[in-house]
């Protein structure tokens, strides 16, 4: 079992299986994803209440996702590397951390332009707001710490722990709105009881959250190859890769 | 213990230290953590006297008045327990109508009158179209059968 993991996760079998990977995970992105905004934009019918403006949904809920979800992956990846000291998971953590940064700007930015025409505000320090800012600092904290420290294992240890401890935010990002009185309303869709939502406004955002699942793998994938190649860039793999070319 | 676990319990330890340090300091800034208080709580003395607060509520069915030649208006907040009778001169965001949640950021008057600085809508979970909610809204006054709605 250990010699199977040490093989697959080993740098140079990541860097020549992923090549294969890619399109599987871009091709189905650029499709669905296009699919999901014809539905969504043109399709879904307007809310009852805010009319046509609510159509930012399907880019805005799908980026708040993500922000969490990659945020989870680069956690869980980070831990891996302390506890088990696997260096491709070191890898995906420092590879995940710009495109969940750029998720969650996306989230803060198209919010912030859904909130002043229903709200009134571009930006209000309620709890939701608030943490999800959190979130972008933790992202570029790790960000800070990863190309500050000289030595890449140090790094990876400091930034890897920085990642760990920033967990205790996600639960807070997604609970918020119930645990406070919040101008962010409730969750829609991630909750036990039924999505309050029609159905046809829900497909379109599954579908978007679909999408924007696989362009984050196909994205991840390419970034984590450049990162296992700079990192092995004096290993005897990478030199033979040179040499080839 | 080998390396390997010493550093399983040193991540564990993190976690768990980390969680807890967190329950407290936001148990210990809940009050701050509250973005606005509601009508019950202001009846019950909770909100602040000496400085401004928000106030989040219903607006009550036709408690708007609006004041000739200018943007002063007035109108009730509900949570359906109490109401706060709140004033506000400006332009008020589009999601304002009667029924609908708001947020007012202000402070309380002697006579208790909240007297608002800045109004935001605050808008439900709630997606569907606009036939979909005549529909529901036909079948809630027709004898409000079936199920109880949840907003």
């Amino acid at each position: 079992m250990w010699n199977w993991i040490q093989k697959f996760s080993s740098p140079k079998y990541f860097y020549d299986m992923s090549a294969k990977l890619i399109p599987w995970f871009a091709i189905p992105a650029l499709v669905i994803g296009v699919y999901g905004l014809y539905l969504g934009l043109f399709v879904a019918p307007p809310d009852y209440q805010q009319g046509e403006s609510y159509r930012i949904i399907f880019i805005h809920v799908p980026a708040a996702w993500m922000s969490l979800f990659v945020y989870m992956v680069m956690a869980i990846s980070a831990g891996i590397g302390l506890i088990w000291q696997i260096r491709l998971a070191d890898v995906v953590a420092a590879a995940s951390a710009p495109i969940g940064a750029s998720f969650t700007f996306l989230a803060l930015v198209t919010g912030s332009l859904w909130g002043k025409p229903m709200w009134g505000t571009y930006w209000v320090w309620d709890a939701r707001l608030t943490s999800e800012l959190i979130l972008l600092f933790l992202y570029f904290g790790y960000m800070a710490l990863q190309s500050s420290i000289e030595d890449q294992r140090q790094a990876d240890k400091a930034s890897g722990l920085l990642a760990i401890v920033g967990v205790v935010n996600i639960p807070i990002i997604h609970y918020s709105v119930e645990w406070w009185n919040t101008l962010h309303q409730g969750a829609t869709v991630a909750k036990f009881d039924k999505p309050s939502m029609h159905i046809d406004m829900l497909i379109p955002l599954l579908l978007m959250a679909l999408a924007f699942k696989l362009f984050y793998a196909a994205v991840v994938l390419v970034r984590a190859r450049n990162e296992a190649l700079y990192r092995d860039r004096n290993r005897r793999w990478v030199r033979e890769l040179i040499e080839k070319i | 213990m080998n390396k390997r676990s010493r550093r399983k319990m040193l991540v564990a330890m993190v976690i768990f230290g980390v969680s807890i340090a967190t329950v407290l300091a936001l148990t210990a800034f809940d009050e701050n953590l509250l973005y606005f208080y509601s009508p019950t709580q202001i009846h019950e003395g909770e909100a602040p006297q000496n400085r401004s607060f928000r106030v989040g509520g219903l607006v009550v069915d036709g408690s708007v008045r609006r004041e000739e030649n200018s943007l002063a208006v007035q109108f009730d907040l509900t949570d359906n327990a109490a109401v706060v009778p709140v004033t506000y001169t400006g332009i008020l965001p589009d999601l304002f109508r009667e029924g609908q949640g708001i947020v007012a950021m202000g402070r309380l008057d002697a006579s208790g009158l909240f007297v608002a600085d800045e109004v935001l809508a605050k808008h439900d979970e709630n997606y569907m179209p606009p036939e979909v909610a005549d529909a529901l809204n036909t079948a809630h006054e027709a004898g409000k059968s079936g199920q109880p709605t949840t907003y």
